[in-house]
């Protein structure tokens, strides 16, 4: 702790800081562009500037850049002082010479920085009379709009793209007053972060261009607290709707989870939503018109449920309590997961690894903190993004610890750092089938089948902690790469595994945890982190159910007639020909989704569910953490959530338990009630009848426009506003002006901070750390400990003649079922193609692009080739969940359509 | 006494002074310009139209009777797509015109805006919108703003030098 005084003022602050940060939190407004909390200093904008006196008798002072001086004892500064503050105005009269006269045509404003901070200075009239620059804009892809006459030269976007995402392709070009930021030609950014850029740029030279479609000020922005539904990680978000459809995903902050960012299938994502191809009307298909209301559908589907022997099919993409209502509904016996077996069996175990193990998963910030690292069997770039982006982050660690601590430089010095660390990366291990985009940052990679990566796996457990299985018929490169591997985790402080389901191997799965439990037995704080497939794939095994196969069993076996379908694709889960004939046996078909599909269209009782944005619920991310999601605005009400569905249908039938819940809190109590684990659910967020001075929260911002007209087309009298049953949140702009808890913050506005990023500042305990009153979100899952070591080493990979071992290969844009609905995202998605590993597509007399015919379970495909250096030879890869290749359960065996011969390989590695 | 009498007498002398009552509708008043009176939306010199739909109307509305929803043509102009008053709840206040950076809204001296139906005061933009400048003449948002479009490329706007030559480093 430090002592500083500003203007007079003393304030105990935390040494070590920048006088920008400490300032910032403490809650003083001084105005910045170029520094970032999650960046740190470059003194490029010169904006910061205070007076910073010598001693009590210094009446002088001297302007210092605030964000590059670091906090000191007895410190004296000025902030309010008359020429640190006319030089802060001159600062920005000279960065507004060339920005052009166009912030009523631009995106940015009213969440703009640069607005803000002219403001906050008091830059009113250009003094500047002669000619403004201009720049020529380029294409850069369906995500993002560039305009580069706004730019004000602050370096944040190169910054942010290639320093902290690792992008390759933004640049800063030209020379003095022609800096130009963007690509080297028109073209779309290959980043898979690219889409923080809009947020990151302090003006409106990178804007979102799905929001530019339906375009809306923040201001006018109907927004709640939501968690991204497209992958495992449960990054926060905000989202916003106008009109009645939902505009666009903004980042929210939390300090354990997705900090400042998110990437791009979070952020663009959210189009599905508005898409046409959503189910707004229930159908009952046995009468005409099959489009009917709420009332006559939930008859039918009551009659339907108490005529047959139901069973329920759950979703890893559905909230925890529509899952648990179903399971209620249903019953305990009759709950299937809605998931392949494959993903069901890996999933279960991620959750055994967690809950017996021995070692702690880490939170996304922790990950950031590891400094040795260690990725078995998983493309992050592809599977969870962020956690790619926090590995990225990782490999700085041990030089930062090391080195630049040794060289006495603050951390947050980013240039200084930089020169500093230059290339140099702690380490990063990735074995793995396909090259990944992580690779470019690892100490060594390790390509091979995936039993192969789990023999490696359990040599370096092995190496670790003899007690551990050994690993027979090792090669020696292999023994040598697993003792660079665990002398490496051993040497680290905070060594982290990393793997994950989407290799769909168990044995990789074991072979992770044997190493984390190795290093926990060697006194490591060591952490694992387990990547699953969906966003509520974590809180459906926490639930429990019977896998999808025995589902099928029971209706073939005539154990029941008639099946509930939760959110779910199931033409995505398992064959074609498998679901046909389940559906075909099944003498009634609910389901509940959101968008039509090749299930719901087999459906003979389709129920609208409420996708994210128009939903309550909780779901569970991959480290076991339960986070609340809240409804945007109010919808018809014949769509509704997928447990209100279910509870209202329980209501009808009279089921006694299900009757005697008056709404969603409730229904989180049951939860809590009944699984001891998930008691946190019910902490996750304030109750509804939560009131701060006797009001809700509102969901839109004090300056929210156009409220008695926006409808005044269909009637002048404006109805009464929708009142929220299942959150303390109002729709209106009616509320408690001041911050909510954290859990259910709707915006981030403060006081002449309109623009997302850094209004987040005030919402922060210190600036870049927790949020006030604690990040949102509660931890499920303790280790216990109690796990033995996997004895299950895997024998090397063998070819088999004629066929090829398939393996999944996934993609950021493709593999997730509702992101492909989204426009933007679709222009991104690739083209099915078959990876086949270069010499076997000599042998085979294959060429890139020619098409491969081979067959899967009786499937067969037809896909081209494309050459990969790194799947081993004798397997294959197939892209997972691409739109237009049907369901495979991979890894699984192809049978080739043509005959070729394998030569026996030379074994050299394991 | 005397003061009774005398006001009799000034409201006497008042009927033979200048009418200020007039026989609406048959006369019509005559009214300042800057009466703020109904709104209209208003084109530019070269007959586009003025609104660029940045929501600064509806932001300063303080009864929220504004609503619009910003759209582009495919050369990037922006406009509203829709644009909604609803006259029932306006009260003339000007702010919408203040708010303005181009010109485009304008309260004009016609206060005859009496209905039966309350329905019939929401008025569209086709309701709005008049082929003519309004009370400003000659203003054009874009040839000032530095935004490209249609017919108005990068660095035409005024007080504008060319796009900058990005490779003149090469040699």
């Amino acid at each position: 702790m430090a002592t500083i005084y500003i203007d007079n003022h003393p304030y105990q602050v935390q040494a070590g800081k920048n006088l920008l940060e400490t300032c910032l939190t403490l809650g003083k407004d001084l105005p910045y562009f170029c520094w970032h909390p999650a960046m740190g200093s470059i003194g490029a904008c010169r904006q910061c500037a205070v007076k910073v006196y010598k001693d009590e008798n210094d009446t002088k002072g001297k302007l210092f850049m605030s964000c590059m001086e670091q906090v000191r004892d007895g410190m004296r500064i000025s902030i309010a002082d008359l020429e640190a503050k006319e030089f802060r105005a001159h600062i920005i009269g000279w960065l507004m010479t060339n920005h052009p006269h166009d912030c009523a045509v631009c995106d940015e404003g009213g969440a703009c920085h640069l607005q803000d901070m002219t403001v906050m200075t008091g830059h009113n009239y250009r003094a500047y009379t002669f000619q403004k620059r201009t720049y020529r804009n380029q294409y850069l892809g369906p995500f993002l709009n560039h305009e580069m006459n706004r730019c004000i030269q602050c370096y944040r976007c190169v910054r942010y793209y290639k320093d902290y995402a690792g992008g390759k392709d933004l640049d800063v070009f030209a020379a003095h007053n022609h800096l130009y930021f963007g690509r080297a030609e028109d073209g779309v950014l290959e980043s898979e972060f690219s889409g923080n850029l809009a947020e990151v740029c302090p003006t409106g030279v990178f804007t979102d261009k799905t929001l530019k479609q339906h375009y809306t000020r923040k201001w006018d922005l109907t927004s709640a607290a939501s968690v991204c539904h497209h992958c495992s990680l449960g990054c926060n978000t905000i989202a916003g709707e106008r009109y009645g459809t939902l505009r666009n995903i903004t980042n929210r902050y939390n300090g354990e989870v997705n900090g400042y960012f998110l990437c791009d299938r979070g952020r663009f994502g959210y189009e599905f939503v508005n898409s046409p191809g959503r189910i707004r009307k229930p159908l009952v298909r046995s009468r005409l018109p099959e489009a009917t209301e709420k009332y006559p559908a939930l008859k039918a589907a009551t009659s339907a449920i108490r005529a047959g022997r139901v069973i329920g099919i759950g979703s890893p993409r559905a909230s925890l309590e529509s899952n648990y209502v179903l399971k209620k509904l249903v019953g305990e016996d009759n709950f299937h997961h809605g998931v392949s077996d494959v993903d069901h069996d890996l999933v279960d175990l991620s959750l055994s690894i967690l809950r017996n193990g021995p070692a702690r998963t880490p939170s996304l910030r922790e990950v950031e903190k590891a400094d040795a690292v260690f990725i078995l069997g998983e493309d992050l770039t592809n599977t969870a993004p962020m956690l790619a982006l926090a590995v990225r982050q990782s490999v700085r660690q041990k030089p930062i610890l090391e080195e630049v601590s040794q060289a006495k430089i603050p951390v947050w010095q980013d240039a200084a750092v930089r020169e500093l660390v230059q290339s140099e990366k702690g380490p990063l291990f990735i074995a793995h089938y396909t090259h990944t985009k992580l690779d470019e940052l690892a100490t060594q990679t390790f390509f091979d089948s995936t039993d192969t990566i789990a023999r490696l796996g359990f040599a370096v457990a092995n190496i670790i902690d003899p007690d551990s299985p050994e690993v027979r018929k090792i090669s020696e490169e292999g023994q040598e790469l697993a003792q660079q591997i665990a002398d490496a985790l051993m040497a680290a402080k905070n060594p982290l595994i990393i793997s994950g389901t989407s290799s769909g191997s168990e044995r990789v799965l074991k072979a992770a945890a044997n190493i984390a439990q190795a290093l926990v037995a060697r006194e490591k704080a060591a952490g694992i982190s387990l990547v699953v497939p969906e966003c509520n794939s974590m809180g459906l095994a926490l639930l429990g159910g019977h896998k999808l196969e025995s589902a099928f069993e029971a209706v073939m076996n005539g154990y029941a007639d008639t099946v509930i379908i939760l959110e779910n694709d199931l033409y995505r889960r398992a064959g074609s020909a498998t679901i046909d004939q389940f559906l075909k046996n099944c003498k009634q078909v609910i389901a509940l989704d959101h968008l039509h599909n090749a299930t719901t269209e087999k459906a003979d009782i389709l129920l609208p569910a409420a996708p994210f944005s128009e939903a309550d619920g909780t779901l569970v991310n991959n480290e076991g953490r339960a986070q609340r999601f809240f409804q945007v605005h109010p919808v018809p009400e014949e769509i509704q959530e997928s447990w209100h569905w279910l509870a209202e249908i329980g209501t009808i039938m009279a089921i006694e338990e299900i009757s005697n819940w008056h709404g969603y809190d409730d229904i989180v109590k049951a939860i809590a009630k009944e699984y001891p684990e998930l008691e946190g659910v019910s902490k996750t967020a304030p109750p509804t009848d939560f009131r701060i001075a006797g009001q809700r929260i509102p969901r839109e911002p004090h300056r929210f426009s156009g409220r008695t007209a926006m409808l005044a087309n269909i009637n002048v009298s404006e109805p009464k506003p929708a009142e929220d049953p299942d959150s303390p949140l109002s729709y209106t702009m009616e509320g408690y002006r001041g911050q909510p808890p954290s859990s259910m913050i709707p915006f981030f506005w403060t006081p002449g901070w309109n623009s997302n990023q850094q209004a987040t500042n005030k919402y922060q305990e210190e600036v870049g750390g927790h949020l006030k009153g604690g990040d949102p979100g509660v931890r499920l899952i303790t280790p216990s400990g109690t796990a033995s070591y996997s004895t299950a080493v895997p024998q090397r990979f063998v070819p088999l003649e004629g066929h090829l071992y398939m393996l999944p290969l996934h993609h950021t844009y493709g593999s997730e079922e509702l992101s492909n609905q989204s426009p933007s995202i679709r222009e991104r998605i690739p083209e099915p193609y078959v990876a086949i590993n270069a010499a076997d597509a000599i042998r085979m007399k294959v060429d890139e692009g020619q098409l491969l015919s081979f067959s899967i379970e009786g499937q067969i495909y037809q896909l081209p080739v494309k050459l990969s250096q790194t799947i081993p030879s004798g397997s294959a890869g197939m892209p997972n969940g691409l739109p237009g290749v049907p369901f495979a359960e991979l890894p699984a065996w192809a049978i080739l359509n043509r005959d070729i011969k394998w030569k026996q390989q030379p074994q050299t590695t394991f | 006494m005397f003061s009774l009498l005398r006001s009799m007498w000034l409201t006497f002398l008042h009927a033979f002074h200048k009418r200020e009552t007039i026989l609406y509708p048959e006369e019509k008043p005559i009214l300042p310009t800057r009466w703020r009176g109904r709104i209209v939306l208003t084109r530019d010199p070269d007959g586009g139209e003025r609104c660029v739909a940045c929501n600064l109307c509806a932001a300063a509305c303080p009864v929220d009777c504004i609503a619009l929803q910003p759209t582009e043509d495919e050369t990037g102009r922006r406009y509203p797509d829709f644009f909604r008053i609803n006259f029932s709840r306006c009260i003339f206040c000007g702010y919408c015109e203040e708010a303005c950076p181009t010109y485009a809204i304008q309260l004009i001296p016609d206060f005859e805006m009496g209905e039966y139906n309350r329905q019939n005061l929401v008025y569209e933009k086709k309701d709005l919108l008049i082929n003519g400048q309004g009370k400003y003449h000659g203003y054009n948002y874009y040839k000032v703003a530095g935004m490209a479009i249609g017919g108005k490329d990068k660095g035409e706007a005024e007080n504008e030098l060319p796009p900058v030559d990005i490779k003149s480093l090469l040699p």
